[in-house]
């Protein structure tokens, strides 16, 4: 492993960072028709699911199968502010509680619970959207790691986890939608959120909060914390003997991935329409880990390139074969396992970077830095 | 609840209701079993042991219909038959699929989960294309369905005794084979120490392969079983993950003994809390309880005393 | 449904695939009191004049869309409401099509998953314009698709029984809403067999809850019992705990609304423990058992219970018998027909008429000619529809036999109104 310096990023990383903004800001919305464009927007919000995947499971070694708990907390949380506007007397004057939610009225609920009462802020909704996963994800993180429940055991938890979330949203259907979720979402302090021009201002604001994480998540990596971090994966009770508490570190990886989900779950449910338990179970959750697989679990752009590649490719498949689109889907998994375990981003480093490297290396010898590449032996 | 029963009925309400509760166990014995071995042993998380377990119904629902079209006097007991077949022909899949895929990431534990969803997934897919979308309709010998009254209350399920003994004695052949047979000697010695077992002259590789393919026969059995029991479909086999990697975590990965004792306490708590509370609340909290007790005691019940 | 039972079964009668002279037969009455002689060419509807909104319609042809789950856990149930109005379409184009336009359609996959529902769904609307759509299923994917359709105003047929409180004007409802479907029912079980008391029983979703509710309020109204009221999570397969509550509570009739595979563990489990329905102590009414779901459960697992919605393939008359066997031809001898499989295929039938009516493809024609529309040659009978956007229909109570068929026990005398927002059953 070469000595890294302690700056942001390399130049490397700058152009890859250059080259995916200049993707999603300009030849995306260029070419896509506004349909297409609502798509992709769909698939970011997943990106944001295996860009916090990338921190828990590719540098600090921690594989969550739960992770769809955490988009849809933020998604549900979106959605209920969302639906309490939706939700006017006027709007809902058929109903024999006007200004309640239609699901409630439904299940005979006749004022809304004491615990959707904030949601009517957008100021609180958009604070809930990240705190509420987070401290979930505090709890489970300080539970699990301060008795080094690690590895498989993490990842059998958290599965349970996503389905215990499931059962119980849609159990609760009085105050949660049920197994429908919350559907038919209007707007957005009184904006339209329907619209194709809506869509777009979506996507671009979708893109924007994108790369403020993926800034983020550049930062801790690049940060002390992101090296600890590393050394935790392959080693971690070095890291323990050598004073740092291991726990603290895990739960706050944890957390930040967390985060990462609940914005990009809040993201689809303003560019859906919709918010429903299907997203938060299980087999999203693995999904989603598989996003984070094709990309590279090592290379946090590789993780938005591994969750635009996946999805775009399940849409086009199962328009034209949706029989083999299991299949293939089946196949993908245990390929990028098999053959390409640091995947896109690997096959990046194998083929593309060397042909690259050179004329990074001219540029360098000139700002006379020594930067690597990103650190990784892929985890053992 | 109980205040308008008389005495009587009370008794042979709860008799029934821990009969149920050991039925709800010998599922999940024959559930967790295959992949207690397979998991607890190898390290191995097969997320496929599902799908295994629907090999082994639609090889039932295959041989159903062999018999009622061609031998229907032997009808009867084609399900020993089908049993037998299910162990053979997920064993030999399981065997196929340990020396295509999980051979090569022994060392990467979590890899195996993504490669074996991915299984499933494939797995699934076929299903689908060969038997259609649809559930399929097992036939179970008459004899099979119905019930044993043993009081003018008490009444038990046939095909429950049957699961019931088919646990039992599948548990007491793979307690022969772990711990009174060469390979099961072999078997734990791997597990414990991969390089010395290598080094005094066990083939390890070959060791691993037939692991898998046991524990996944006794998938198979366990699916072929549960055709009395629950449906046959293409994705039926989803349904079991969650419950089965609870119990042989529960349990505590690699003892067998513990996966018996989990599965019996998850199963006592499920059916106690369904017969109290509602189906979907009994459920919620028999697994909030399980994740919690292993928050406090991860290595789950029993646990192998071992150094990292 | 034997070749005998039918008049003109005669073999070389499939020689096209689907036969004219079948097609004819499901059609008659509709051809007489529809098909006027000016709808038989496209000349007489230019283009132009016919659809006003730049919908997916040529010279000769039509496009509609079909939206189903064909992957995924609802592949199961859906598979047959495709090949329910895959079947409508080729009968309709075999008559000439509409406005002597063939249809064509494009089917997309919404993969059992209710974001790719919408998606395709605005796929279908937006990229490719087509007419009308065919499709959903759970009502989650219709809840998902259902702004995608006001949005941009186009014009789904819904086939499954839902739970009602619902009414939208871009969507047909040809399956029943709860009340039509439960009420009935439980006022022939109260009449007939001397109902008093009832344990209720499903799955732990939406439609399940609502029903039941609905059938508590009307139990409770007629001044009987519910002994007890349970939801199990979807794809639940051991139930011996509730057989055993039921068993203590001794209900007179276990009304249960249980789904997908959880069905086929349900009735295995009761009878393996000795409930035998035949006696009918306790007598089991359910409503979300067809005949698509016995296939799985087995009919001699289910025999003897009953089952209350609007079509059986039992039901012997015409339409019916000409509709089951023009199916088996197009899809082989073993499928079976359940309500929902038919509610799919009246869609395009329904959408047939009322573009008829309207003399135009454009959605806002047909929807404001949709109200009153009638069709004679329903597999079920006569249909209506309904200013709400429902159907008229009768309920009827099938008894489940051995053979994985319903012997039709009932059938309320006239067409019950659809009520999709009861009043008091809220």
């Amino acid at each position: 492993m070469k000595p890294q310096s302690n700056r942001f990023m390399s130049m490397q990383e700058m152009v890859g960072f250059a080259i995916l903004a200049l993707l999603i800001f300009v030849i995306f919305p260029l070419i896509l028709d506004p349909f297409r464009l609502n798509l992709f927007g769909k698939y970011l919000t997943y990106a944001f699911v295996a860009l916090g995947l990338v921190l828990c499971w590719g540098a600090g070694g921690i594989l969550s199968l739960g992770q769809g708990v955490f988009f849809g907390l933020g998604g549900y949380c979106m959605a209920m502010f969302l639906k309490l506007e939706a939700s006017t007397p006027e709007n809902t004057k058929i109903q024999s509680t006007p200004g309640i939610p239609d699901f409630m009225d439904w299940n005979q609920l006749t004022e809304l619970p004491f615990w959707w009462q904030p949601f009517h802020s957008f100021t609180f909704t958009v604070i809930a959207v990240v705190l509420v996963p987070v401290i979930f994800a505090f709890i489970i993180g300080v539970a699990m790691f301060r008795r080094r429940v690690g590895g498989v055991y993490f990842a059998i938890i958290t599965q349970a986890i996503a389905a215990i979330m499931t059962i119980l949203i849609i159990g609760q259907q009085g105050y949660t939608g049920g197994v429908n979720g919350i559907t038919d979402l209007r707007t957005l302090m009184g904006w339209d959120i329907r619209t194709d021009e809506a869509k777009n201002i979506l996507y671009f604001v979708n893109g924007g909060l994108l790369f403020a994480c993926l800034f983020a998540a550049q930062y801790i990596r690049r940060s002390k914390l992101g090296r600890i971090l590393i050394a935790m994966r392959d080693q971690e009770d070095r890291v323990r003997f050598s004073g740092y508490d291991v726990a603290d570190f895990k739960t706050f990886v944890f957390c930040a991935g967390a985060a990462f989900a609940a914005i990009g779950g809040a993201m689809f449910t303003l560019q859906v329409g919709f918010m429903s338990p299907s997203f938060v179970g299980i087999v999203p959750s693995i999904e989603m880990v598989i996003f984070c697989a094709v990309g590279g679990r090592l290379s946090i752009l590789g993780a938005v390139y591994g969750a635009l590649v996946v999805n775009w490719a399940k849409t086009t498949f199962s328009e034209s074969f949706p029989e083999l689109w299991l299949l293939g889907l089946g196949a993908l998994f245990i390929a990028v396992v098999l053959a390409f375990p640091k995947g896109l981003a690997g096959l990046y480093d194998d083929f593309i970077a060397p042909r690259v490297k050179p004329l990074f290396d001219k540029l360098r010898s000139k700002s006379n830095s020594k930067d690597a590449d990103f650190v990784g032996a892929p985890a053992e | 609840m109980f205040a308008d029963y008389s005495s009587q009925e009370l008794l042979a309400i709860f008799a029934m209701q821990g009969f149920a509760g050991l039925i709800l166990f010998s599922v999940f014995v024959l559930m967790a079993l295959g992949l207690a071995i397979i998991f607890g042993q190898m390290g191995v998380i097969n997320m496929a042991h599902g799908e295994f377990m629907i090999l082994g119904a639609y090889v039932t629902y295959m041989l159903s219909n062999f018999f009622e079209a061609y031998l229907p006097d032997l009808f009867g007991i084609y399900f020993f038959i089908a049993m037998i077949c299910a162990f053979i022909a997920s064993g030999a899949l399981g065997l196929f699929v340990e020396w295509a895929l999980i051979r090569h990431l022994y060392k990467r534990p979590l890899d195996t989960l993504l490669a074996t969803w991915g299984l499933s997934l494939i797995l699934q897919q076929i299903y689908r294309s060969v038997f259609g979308a649809r559930e399929v309709g097992v036939t179970i010998p008459d004899w099979m369905m119905g019930s044993l009254p043993l009081t003018d209350m008490i009444e038990v399920p046939i095909n429950g005794i049957f699961v019931m003994v088919l646990a039992v004695s599948i548990s007491i052949a793979v307690y022969l084979m772990m711990f009174r047979s060469s390979w099961g000697k072999q078997v734990r010695a791997v597990v414990q120490n991969r390089v010395m077992a290598g080094a005094v002259g066990i083939n390890t590789e070959w060791t691993d392969r037939l692991t898998f393919g046991i524990g996944c026969g006794v998938a198979g059995v366990a699916g072929s079983a549960f055709t009395m029991i629950g449906s046959t479909g293409p994705t039926a086999g989803q349904l079991y993950i969650v419950d089965t990697f609870l119990v042989v975590v529960f349990g505590g990965a690699a003892s067998l003994l513990g996966t018996i004792a989990s599965a019996f306490s998850i199963s006592q708590a499920q059916s106690i809390m369904e017969f109290f509370l509602s189906g979907s609340m009994a459920k919620v909290l028999t697994l909030l309880t399980v994740v919690g007790i292993l928050m406090i005691r991860p290595q789950g019940l029993f646990a192998l005393k071992l150094r990292k | 449904m034997s070749d005998q039972d039918f008049p003109n079964g005669k073999k070389d009668a499939r020689a096209a695939g689907l036969s004219r002279r079948s097609v004819l037969l499901g059609g008659t009455a509709l051809t007489a009191s529809l098909f006027a002689p000016s709808f038989g060419n496209a000349q007489s509807f230019p283009t132009a004049e016919i659809n006003t909104t730049g919908l997916a319609v040529t010279d000769d042809t039509v496009t509609i869309g079909i939206l189903h789950s064909i992957t995924g856990t609802m592949a199961i149930s859906e598979t047959g409401s495709v090949q329910a109005e895959k079947l409508a379409i080729d009968q309709i184009n075999a008559m000439g099509g509409i406005l002597g336009r063939k249809i064509e359609y494009i089917q997309e996959d919404g993969a059992s998953d209710w974001p790719t529902f919408a998606e395709k769904a605005k796929k279908l609307l937006v990229n490719d314009k087509v007419a009308s759509v065919m499709g959903c299923w759970t009502s989650a994917s219709r809840k998902a698709v259902l702004p995608v359709f006001e949005q941009y105003n186009g014009f789904l047929y819904y086939p499954t029984f839902y739970e009602g409180l619902e009414q939208s004007p871009n969507v047909i409802y040809t399956g029943q809403e709860a009340t039509q479907q439960i009420i009935a029912g439980i006022d022939w079980v109260t009449k007939t067999k001397g109902a008093k008391s009832f344990y209720l029983l499903g799955s732990d979703y939406i439609w399940p809850r609502t029903s039941n509710k609905i059938a508590r309020k009307h139990i409770e109204k007629l001044g009987l019992k519910v002994v007890g009221e349970e939801y199990y999570p979807l794809g639940h397969t051991q139930f011996n705990s509730v057989i055993n509550k039921i068993r203590l509570k001794k209900p007179d009739v276990i009304y249960a609304i249980v789904v997908g595979g959880s069905n086929v563990a349900f009735y295995k489990q009761l009878k393996a423990a000795g409930i035998d329905m035949t006696k009918e102590k306790p007598l089991l009414l359910t409503i979300s058992v067809t005949e698509d779901e016995i296939r799985g459960i087995g009919g001699e697992n289910i025999e003897g219970a009953y089952a209350c919605m609007k079509y059986f393939q039992s039901l012997q008359n015409d339409n019916n018998l000409a509709f089951v066997k023009a199916f088996k031809e197009m899809w082989g001898e073993d499928m079976v027909i359940g309500d929902v499989t038919q509610a799919a295929y009246l869609g395009p039938w329904l959408w047939k008429a009322a573009v008829e009516k309207a003399g135009s493809f454009d959605v806002d024609k047909v929807r404001a000619a949709s109200p009153g529309i009638e069709l004679t040659t329903a597999p079920e009978g006569y249909v209506k529809v309904h200013e709400n956007h429902h159907l008229w229909s009768k309920t009827r109570v099938g008894r489940a036999k051995a053979d994985g068929q319903y012997e039709v026990v009932f059938e309320t005398a006239d067409l019950v109104e659809p009520d999709p927002f009861p009043e008091g059953y809220q």
